[in-house]
């Protein structure tokens, strides 16, 4: 874990700079600026952009403010996914900063769940904390750990606190050393091609020969679409994880982006 | 796509279909049929193309409902539920038909531990958590587990 640390501060501290604009069709009482701002790969969008809203609310009427909610060229951003991930799934080959629209209006509610508070996005955060380990450890560790040992990680996450969260997440990143890894790797593959949603099954980390398995055997198993003939997903794939691969997220699954590149 | 949106989102279990019926499961089509959701698993009427029983089986799941604490049970507690079905749309045929308000909040859970998130599917559960051939998941007017 130790030899790792320098790739968890990495990923930890990963930024994207972004550039909000308020949607065209929003009425206001003066002309409203955009905002920028860097923002935590790992973290969530509702949960790091108060500045964000109360910056376009001064320019707005109360009576204008609905629920927030964000926009990437015309695609509705799901605050419940890492913002990472929304990065590398809409948006890896724009020029940065991100641009990102604000609404305040029309909430799609087909296409995202609502945000009415900091509770909502901790209930889901701890939710994948516990489905990873119930792949990992059979929940074993999770359960074991206390009431305010869950409310550190989600603490850590929410004050940017590296040290506080992995003070706890280490021990959910451990297996015993008569095994030689989890019982299954917890991982969601996103694909930028299509509609569905992501693709997760059961994967252990080790073949039946006993050789480690590796990102291109998980693909191999798991979406082999994308990778056939072998020297097309050479060029046109890049499996992004956190934007690198790092093999652990801060939510405790591995989130694996499956972009088409190359040929253009 | 054949595959009509309005199809009958979730179909009670019939018996002898999956190899576990440990818990006989009580059919009540009519009460399914009366809310617009219900039918036997076995026909999937208005369904071309899914004669093939083999087909029918990848596409639906079985999925056993259980009530946690004072919220009421469901006499049928066995479906045969679509794989692409979400968490939000087995939420809502539940509230239905249980008769809550749209307003009451429902809790469903996965291994008695976690909560999915409202769009995730119940096939890509029943992938990872499934057993016996069936997904086990809890539901509760209020939170259960943490």
């Amino acid at each position: 874990m130790t030899d790792d640390k320098d790739v968890l501060r990495d990923v930890w501290f990963g930024r994207i700079p972004t550039c909000f604009t308020l949607y065209q069709d929003e009425i206001t009482e003066r002309e409203a600026e955009p905002y920028y701002l860097l923002l935590p790969r790992i973290s969530y969008l509702t949960l790091v952009t108060d500045k964000v809203k109360k910056h376009f609310q001064k320019v707005m009427r109360q009576e204008e403010v609905n629920e927030i909610w964000f926009e990437y060229e015309g695609t509705p951003l799901k605050w419940h996914y890492p913002i990472g991930l929304l990065f590398d799934l809409h948006a890896s080959n724009t020029a940065l900063p991100w641009s990102i629209t604000v609404h305040f209006k029309n909430f799609p509610e087909k296409d995202l769940l609502h945000c009415h508070s900091k509770d909502v996005i901790e209930a889901h955060f701890m939710a994948c904390i516990k489905e990873a380990d119930a792949l990992k450890h059979k929940s074993q560790v999770i359960n074991e750990m206390q009431k305010k040992d869950h409310k550190q990680l989600w603490m850590g996450l929410q004050n940017d606190k590296f040290e506080q969260f992995w003070a706890i997440n280490r021990k959910l990143m451990e297996y015993p050393p008569e095994d030689s890894g989890f019982r299954y790797i917890p991982f969601r593959i996103y694909q930028a091609t299509t509609e569905r949603p992501f693709i997760q099954k059961l994967f252990r980390p080790i073949a039946s020969g006993g050789q480690l398995h590796t990102l291109g055997d998980l693909l191999k198993d798991v979406c082999p679409s994308a990778i056939t003939p072998e020297e097309a997903f050479q060029q046109s794939l890049y499996a992004l994880c956190n934007g690198i691969w790092s093999g652990e997220a801060e939510n405790n699954t591995c989130r694996s982006c499956a972009v088409p590149g190359g040929a253009e | 796509m054949a595959e009509a949106e309005e199809q009958a989102p979730v179909s009670p279990q019939s018996e002898g279909r999956s190899g576990a019926g440990e818990e006989a499961p009580e059919r009540t089509p009519e009460s399914g049929a009366s809310l617009g959701v219900g039918e036997p698993a076995t026909s999937p009427a208005g369904s071309p193309g899914t004669e093939d029983p083999a087909g029918d089986a990848k596409k639906k799941i079985d999925v056993l409902l259980k009530a946690v604490g004072d919220t009421p049970i469901m006499k049928t507690k066995k479906w045969a539920v679509e794989r692409t079905r979400t968490i939000q749309g087995l939420c809502d045929f539940i509230k239905k038909f249980l008769k809550l308000m749209a307003s009451e909040q429902l809790f469903i859970y996965v291994n008695q531990s976690f909560a999915p998130s409202p769009d995730q599917e119940v096939g890509t559960l029943y992938e990872c958590f499934g057993s016996d051939g069936k997904l086990v998941l809890h539901y509760c007017k209020s939170q259960a587990w943490g």
